[in-house]
């Protein structure tokens, strides 16, 4: 069975990227376009991964991230942050949310982020 | 400031009308009124106070409502300076925003086209492949850009923290040298780190953000540096500092533009002659970086011989 990757976020431009080269890559990815449903669908689906944006609509990355921390059926899931935000700030509060790791995206090319997702699946 | 520039900042008209204030709300043509309704005070009290000297209320009076007069003066030069504060204010934000902006269609354009690039849905050639790379390096370029703004738009708005650790300066200036190499070695250019003794103090500020410093000494050196030639990056105690210092046999700067070289915006004249790419905000950058580190940043330049750029760092 491929592992499930949840994307949540709302450029659907990155949504395709994503799809694709993690589709070429053996993976089944979901995709949220905002905060609530990722939320709901990190529930329902089960992922082996979420990717997750900050700036999403309806509700905050944060939020979408202390609540998937909190709920006993999600909390084990491995979170990568995967945002343009990038003051130190940012990172620390993600990280103390419980985030495995944080992406700018400014700064990672599509095969470093593939990488660093193979390696939070422990791949 | 010469004399011809306290001639023009005189011309009080034309300062307001540069700034795209009007008058009531323009600090220099508020001091101006002030400073005759001072010396018209001064004036007509002493006039006063030698014709109607019997009768002291009146002279009060007058006195005070020209006290008054001055009150609302100061008020609304204190207001106008607001103003301009809150308009300096607005345009950092307008520039983090916009950035901010601009940062996701960049992300979807950079990963779209590296996409295509990798070969991952058939391959790309010849043709093909060069507009591919201009499209990829342009879109590289336009997203270094928007980080440089983003950067000013921070240290403007004093959102730039320090967070200062003890680290060893030669090993994040070997780091940033080895990034360099390819780049370096691809426009004929050798990069020599000379480091006098092995054993340096540990050095005390932000290493990511010196590490940008580096960066940008060495990107300039390479830079402009025309057909081949050798960096010197050397490293050295000064008392109770680290000295660190970028050489180039590069283009140098003219004379007459060396004093603006740290100024936001401002490009070189031959540079924009031999490239035309930077935006001119990496010095910028750099001497925000280096002062807030409580360290000290200069260079040493003369046209068409090369440029030295150096900055001190403190030892913990």
């Amino acid at each position: 069975m491929p592992k499930k990757i949840l994307f949540v976020e709302d450029e659907s431009a990155l949504q395709k990227t994503f799809g694709d080269v993690l589709g070429q890559e053996g993976y089944k990815v979901v995709s949220a376009l905002d905060g609530e449903m990722g939320l709901k669908m990190a529930k329902t689906e089960k992922p082996d991964l979420i990717l997750l944006d900050l700036i999403l609509p309806k509700m905050h990355g944060f939020e979408v991230l202390k609540e998937l921390k909190e709920d006993e059926t999600t909390k084990d899931i491995p979170i990568i942050v995967l945002t343009n935000l990038e003051s130190m700030g940012d990172v620390e509060k993600a990280l103390e949310l419980g985030a495995t790791t944080y992406l700018v995206k400014a700064s990672y090319t599509l095969e470093e982020v593939v990488t660093k997702i193979k390696k939070a699946l422990g791949e | 400031m010469n004399f011809k520039q306290i001639l023009q900042q005189l011309d009080v008209l034309a300062v307001c009308k540069r700034y795209g204030l009007s008058l009531w709300q323009c600090p220099q043509f508020l001091f101006l009124v002030m400073g005759v309704v001072i010396i018209a005070t001064a004036l007509i009290t002493y006039a006063l106070g030698t014709r109607y000297i019997a009768d002291p209320v009146t002279v009060l009076l007058i006195v005070f409502a020209l006290t008054i007069i001055l009150f609302i003066l100061t008020f609304s030069i204190t207001r106008s300076l607001e103003g301009l504060a809150e308009a300096n204010r607005l345009k950092s934000e307008f520039i983090s925003i916009v950035s901010h902006q601009l940062r996701s269609p960049l992300s979807n354009l950079k990963w779209a086209l590296e996409l295509l690039m990798s070969g991952r849905f058939g391959k790309i050639e010849g043709k093909q492949a060069e507009y591919m790379k201009i499209l990829k390096d342009n879109t590289g370029r336009m997203g270094e850009l928007v980080s440089d703004l983003l950067m000013v738009s921070r240290i403007e708005q004093g959102r730039l923290p320090l967070h200062k650790t003890e680290f060893s300066l030669i090993e994040l200036a070997q780091e940033t040298i080895a990034e360099f190499k390819p780049i370096a070695s691809a426009s004929n250019v050798k990069i020599e780190l000379d480091v006098l003794k092995d054993l340096l103090p540990k050095v005390f500020g932000d290493s990511s953000q010196l590490k940008l410093v580096i960066e940008n000494f060495i990107d300039n050196a390479v830079r402009y540096t025309k057909d081949k030639g050798i960096v010197k990056v050397k490293i050295e105690q000064r008392n109770k500092k680290l000295y660190l210092s970028v050489k180039d046999e590069g283009v140098g700067i003219p004379k007459e533009d060396q004093k603006h070289i740290f100024q936001k915006f401002f490009r070189s004249s031959n540079v924009l002659k031999y490239q035309t790419r930077g935006s001119g905000l990496g010095l910028y950058i750099a001497k925000s970086v280096v002062e807030r580190s409580k360290g000290k940043i200069g260079f040493k330049s003369e046209e068409n011989k090369g440029s030295t750029f150096w900055f001190t760092i403190p030892i913990k």
